[in-house]
């Protein structure tokens, strides 16, 4: 080549570890986003304020208040409501992804990690991974005031450990849904506000209070669909007995296909959001 | 070496915006805009607030697609090629980036990770960089105690984790106090001297002048004029001399004094000021000679750059700050 180059030569730059990609680094990205997200609950513990109290004004409540006219006696309706408290309340701390990357959209950091080569997807599976921490502390709280009232682990602490991890699994894919509205809607409190309204039909709409067959026939065949009234179904049959195998096929099906729809459309909002 | 950058121009550039449009909605924040700089320079980009410098930025830096036109960085097209850009690239954004619940160390070797080092490596150059910015002991400590010049300095250090050869400074000494100022100049200085080209926006002619190798005008999303800082000094009239009589009754003959230092007219462009611009240092020893020869005192006697804003008068014929309003 005689190309005469007008730029002065370079001498040669010593070059220090300048980084090479390596393999699995969206694994590697999204773990390390996750435990950003993780530092910065543990900096501000108020964030699991909701999570912590949730399941015990709920199980204080309803035990108490309808547990004499719905099973005429609030031990009974507490062994039938706990199983599908855990199952509510995990279900909604998978809203505040959404919101809280919402939020965290609008700060400059989140430039700074679209202009580094990772994964488009790292920033939002680091956040969904992160928030697992709300529905272990929500699942320890609930756990907690349990046992304080006096609930009894009828089939043992294994059952009832793989109906946590059943309702954590499924909490997970459906946050992705909040995490598209997240990506969507402009304000912080839009998503709340569209997130809970969904969350009532279904965490309400369900076998939780009353058993399903006392429900008019719209509403059980509401119930029949619903995934979380099948995972609230499946958590009773895990923890104080009943059938559980058809349930979690239900709660499975549900949740890959939420995930499947939802993770990527999550995913091509965030892209498109600039 | 980059033999794809040199279909757009023959010069090995390492960074490249030939005719970038991008609109939103009605508003047309680039409208043609061409920038770009050869490697190891600072390519000052000078403009009002909404001139779309930041626009621009965020094409070169992969996060804006434009509408029409392309942008190269070391060869590599900034939308093909976006990953690869990525690696090229270090962004400090207007608003220090940086996640202020995390500590000065916990954002750096997060920032690491993220570009592939492993853990031991990413501790290792975000304790160097911490060393080098002065942050070493606030490196423990959450980002939100920072103050804004320590705060602005670990973005900077953040931006230079992964050694870019192209980063980008979106007015980076906005909101600081002079003393900060200069220690983020010594840092740009620092960085060219590596080999690192620059890309620099601000809205102060004087920060341009005092970086940039050469400095892009920009307007309403186009480039109005662009040279090196001393042709465009040229073009709107090099310096000005102010000067505030201590006594306002003098105003006139000060005015008549500076008038015949410089040649051209003096004018009053605020109440108890006369400036007039000049074309060089001499003039100004002049100008302070027959002050004191007639026996005029002053509270204030300056030679300074124009203003962003005589610039944009010189070049439009309409002030800056008419614009940041719309």
């Amino acid at each position: 080549m005689t190309t005469t180059t007008l730029s002065p030569v370079q001498p040669p730059k010593p070059a220090p570890t300048r980084a090479q990609p390596r393999p699995f680094g969206l694994v590697r990205h999204s773990l390390a986003l996750a435990r950003r997200s993780l530092i910065k609950t543990i900096r501000t513990p108020e964030q699991l304020l909701d999570v912590t109290l949730q399941p015990i004004i709920f199980v204080v409540l309803f035990v108490f208040l309808l547990g004499g006219a719905i099973a005429g006696d609030t031990h009974q309706y507490l062994q039938f409501l706990l199983p599908a408290i855990l199952v509510q309340t995990v279900v909604f701390a998978s809203v505040a992804t959404g919101v809280s990357l919402n939020t965290d959209l609008k700060k400059g950091v989140f430039d700074r990690f679209r202009s580094l080569p990772i994964g488009r997807s790292a920033p939002l599976i680091g956040s969904v991974l992160g928030d697992l921490i709300r529905y272990v502390v929500a699942t320890l709280s609930l756990a907690i005031c349990g046992l304080v009232l006096g609930f009894d682990l009828v089939n043992g602490i294994v059952p009832a450990l793989a109906a946590v991890v059943m309702t954590i699994a499924f909490a997970f894919c459906l946050s992705w849904a909040f995490v598209l509205l997240g990506m969507v809607l402009r304000e912080p409190g839009a998503v709340q506000g569209v997130a809970f309204l969904t969350m009532f039909p279904l965490t309400f709409g369900t076998g939780m209070m009353a058993p399903v067959d006392t429900l008019p026939g719209w509403l059980q065949s509401w119930v029949q669909i619903n995934p979380v009234a099948h995972a609230m179904e499946a958590a009773r049959g895990l923890m104080i007995g009943g059938p559980v195998a058809s349930h979690v096929v239900w709660v499975a099906a549900w949740g890959v296909g939420l995930l499947a729809v939802f993770a990527p459309l999550a995913v091509r909002a965030y892209r498109r959001r600039t | 070496m980059t033999a794809a950058g040199s279909t757009l121009g023959g010069m090995e550039y390492a960074f490249e915006a030939r005719g970038l449009v991008k609109r939103y909605g009605k508003t047309t924040a680039l409208a043609g805009l061409d920038l770009s700089a050869p490697q190891g320079t600072v390519l000052g980009v000078l403009g009002p607030n909404g001139a779309g410098k930041t626009t621009a930025v965020r094409i070169l830096a992969t996060l804006l697609r434009p509408d029409e036109g392309r942008a190269f960085v070391g060869g590599l097209d900034a939308v093909k090629d976006a990953a690869k850009v990525r690696r090229l690239i270090g962004l400090t954004g207007q608003y220090a980036s940086v996640d202020e619940d995390l500590t000065g160390m916990q954002n750096l070797v997060l920032i690491g990770q993220l570009l592939d080092l492993r853990k031991s490596e990413a501790i290792a150059r975000a304790t160097e960089l911490l060393g080098e910015f002065g942050l070493a002991e606030a490196g423990a400590r959450q980002a939100k105690t920072y103050s804004g010049g320590m705060r602005r300095r670990l973005d900077l250090a953040a931006s230079l984790v992964g050694r870019p050869d192209v980063i980008y400074l979106d007015e980076p000494t906005t909101g600081l106090d002079p003393s900060k100022r200069d220690d983020v100049w010594n840092i740009v200085r620092g960085l060219v001297k590596d080999g690192v080209t620059v890309l620099l926006t601000t809205q102060y002619l004087e920060e341009a002048d005092a970086l940039a190798d050469e400095i892009t005008v920009v307007d309403h999303g186009r480039s109005i004029a662009h040279g090196t800082p001393a042709q465009l000094k040229q073009i709107v009239g090099g310096q000005t001399i102010l000067a505030r009589p201590a006594d306002p009754a003098r105003l006139a003959e000060t005015e008549a004094i500076l008038t015949g230092v410089s040649g051209r007219p003096a004018e009053s462009p605020s109440r108890g000021v006369v400036t007039v611009p000049v074309d060089g240092d001499a003039q100004f020893t002049e100008a302070v000679a027959r002050l004191a020869q007639a026996g005029v005192s002053v509270t204030e006697l300056s030679l300074r750059l124009p203003s962003l804003d005589e610039v944009f008068f010189t070049l439009t014929g309409q002030r800056a700050t008419d614009e940041e309003a719309a």
